[in-house]
């Protein structure tokens, strides 16, 4: 985080940030090339966070966790994404997994599956998306089926983050066809439940570190009591999580950003052309200029969306829209840019930049695409003024 | 397992820059950091007691700044912190600091390991630890690679010229650690934050009772002279030739001096 401007951050914010900032050079920063190259899933790093007492940060105190506002988780998903996504991913889809429990479980769930979540004990996931529901997540056909006191879950989810590594996930399932997104309910199902598999772990473009895979159900028989709040109140209970979990995405695109921006000057700095640095070029130092503007105003946005959902405020849906979508875009146009900085080098693989150019993508497009948050921005704007 | 490690602050020398006017170290502004082999000696006390139990404390002479380094021992998982420090104790040399350590390590009651890094990045004496050991009365073992613990026995790996030897040792004793053994583990948050609010009893000249002609500079037997840059001779010869030649001609040169 730059230093130069003051945002009302508080001592033990700043504990998480500095902590997480050590991890990042000394633990991340080694090995995130290989993990890219290799699309090693980071487990030794993860349980690090663990011992760290970090896995748990979003977690209330009462269920073993740290208890940090939106605005400190945010902090340090921020700052590990200034060393890789695809390890600060893997960390916060945890917390993604896990807030739909956070929302809306009972007391009996939450006291049964936060404690391991918070101890690192345990990894979560978050099972939505499927291979015809993607940004019309109404539309999805998994389905969950009562039987006695048990529901049985049959179909497939695709790309879902942390799949095959985490242990607890929440699953989103039709029991109502006929009432459409009302007919959706959540349900956590644990890895080792028969009938639950996993598909391949994809190869992709970015955030290769992370595991994306698919989850497969045949005839799985959930508990009852696993349903988390009512039958049908799964979308709901969806689109809240990502009202919370959308300025996360964020702060991965402001710390990717920042992590580019200090590439790109310090490299500036010392790369010497015509007999001076290229930063003494005008036109190199305004490119700069303009990459630290965007930074400062994505931070400066998703540090407002965390803070309005700390303060209680009831619809939040416009702002992590807004800040999900441009600090996505600002992480695009500002890693892109470094490597125009590194120039030829920053195209090869010995510097960091390359990488950070193709994890960003990943930003424009997870979590609901920028689109969908334009959609989301633009219908808060329709309500907005139905009455002028 | 009750465990002392004995820890000291250095200058990071990764940040000390030189003086272009006057080649001198700027030693004013250079942060400090625990001594890099005494953060390995850390480690493997709380390995020792994630598999055992029992107690780390850390315990440091110097400065009163040097509590800086002990916060962060604490924020790493060391369970208590002691700062021997008093302006008497100022100027000692190895022999007064283990002296010194030696009656803080007592004060601490019954203990069944002092640990110690391999040596100070600054001094590079690798005197603390031995001399500590001797006025404890205990066995040392410098250089530690690795150990293991069964009742009162430790099986410890020294790393040694050629290779590396085990010992067992008997309980209490004292050992070096080097930079092999591990690496230190990340400090936690919640710890970090109790570090910053952990009282740090400082034990000084009343708390130790020290016989005072054995403490600080005064009763330091080692005086140091003069501190200078040994001249370099090197008996430079280049050999000229065809290459297999020279190869030749080298490999009897190497075997005149024995190096081969």
């Amino acid at each position: 985080m730059a230093a130069m401007i003051d945002y009302g951050i508080t001592e033990d914010q700043m504990e998480i940030v500095n902590l997480i900032d050590d991890f990042g050079r000394e633990r991340i920063v080694p090995v995130r090339a290989e993990l890219d190259e290799k699309g090693i899933f980071p487990a030794d790093l993860l349980k690090e966070l663990a011992q760290m007492d970090l896995m748990g940060l979003y977690i209330p105190e009462e269920y073993g966790g740290f208890g940090a506002s939106q605005l400190g988780f945010c902090l340090a998903v921020e700052t590990m994404s200034k060393y890789c996504i695809g390890v600060s991913v893997s960390y916060a889809a945890n917390a993604l997994g896990a807030d739909p429990i956070l929302i809306g479980g009972s007391d009996e769930q939450k006291a049964k599956y936060l404690p391991p979540l918070a101890s690192g004990e345990k990894w979560a996931a978050f099972g939505l998306t499927e291979p015809n529901a993607g940004s019309d997540a109404g539309g999805i056909a998994t389905t969950a089926v009562k039987k006695g006191d048990k529901y049985v879950l049959n179909g497939t989810k695709q790309w879902i983050t942390n799949g095959g590594e985490a242990d607890i996930y929440t699953i989103f399932a039709v029991t109502n066809k006929a009432k459409g997104a009302r007919g959706v309910s959540c349900f956590i199902v644990e890895k080792d439940t028969p009938g639950f598999s996993f598909g391949k772990k994809e190869d992709k473009l970015g955030i290769r570190a992370s595991a994306t895979r698919e989850l497969i159900f045949e005839d799985c028989e959930v508990p009852a009591e696993n349903l988390i709040g009512r039958e049908g109140m799964g979308f709901l209970l969806a689109m809240k999580t990502f009202d919370i979990s959308r300025p996360g995405i964020a702060a991965q695109g402001v710390g990717l950003a920042q992590g580019a921006l200090d590439e790109a000057v310090k490299y500036a700095k010392v790369r010497r052309q015509f007999d001076k640095p290229i930063i003494a070029n005008q036109g190199l130092l305004w490119m700069l200029a303009e990459m630290a503007t965007k930074v400062e105003t994505a931070r400066a946005i998703t540090y407002a969306a965390c803070r309005t959902i700390d303060a209680g405020v009831k619809d939040v849906s416009k702002i992590s829209a807004m800040c999900k979508y441009y600090a996505g875009d600002v992480a695009m146009s500002v890693t892109t840019d470094a490597v125009q900085v590194f120039g030829g080098y920053g195209f090869m693989k010995e510097y960091p930049v390359e990488k950070m150019m193709r994890d960003a993508k990943i930003l424009q497009i997870y979590e609901g695409t920028n689109q969908i948050q334009r959609d989301i921005v633009g219908t808060s704007l329709v309500k907005e003024y139905a009455s002028n | 397992m009750n465990i002392v490690v004995c820890i000291k602050q250095v200058p990071d020398s990764d940040k000390v820059t030189i003086d272009r006017e006057t080649n001198r170290l700027n030693r004013a502004g250079v942060p400090s950091i625990i001594n890099p082999f005494d953060e390995n000696a850390l480690e493997m006390a709380l390995q020792l007691k994630d598999k055992h139990g029992g107690k780390v404390t850390v315990v440091s002479m110097g400065p009163p700044q040097a509590e800086e380094a002990l916060r962060t021992a604490l924020s790493h998982g060391a369970d208590e912190a002691i700062l021997v420090s008093d302006r008497k104790f100022g100027g000692a040399d190895t022999w007064a600091t283990s002296y010194t350590l030696n009656l803080a390590i007592r004060k601490l009651g019954e203990i069944d390991l002092v640990l110690f890094g391999k040596q100070a990045i600054d001094g590079d004496t690798a005197q603390v630890g031995p001399g500590v050991a001797h006025f404890l009365d205990i066995p040392t073992l410098t250089y530690a690679r690795a150990v293991e613990v069964t009742g009162d026995t430790l099986k410890v790996t020294k790393v040694t010229e050629d290779g590396y030897e085990v010992w067992d040792v008997d309980k209490p004793c004292a050992l070096t650690v080097v930079k092999e053994a591990n690496q230190l583990r990340m400090p936690s948050l919640k710890k970090k934050m109790a570090a910053k609010k952990a009282e740090i009893p400082v034990w000084g000249f009343d708390e130790l009772q020290p016989d005072e002609n054995k403490i600080g500079l005064a009763g330091s037997p080692t005086k140091v002279n003069k501190v200078f840059a040994p001249p370099v001779k090197l008996n430079k010869e280049i050999l000229s030739g065809e290459p297999a030649d020279m190869v030749a001609d080298l490999i009897k040169k190497l075997k005149e001096r024995n190096v081969l």
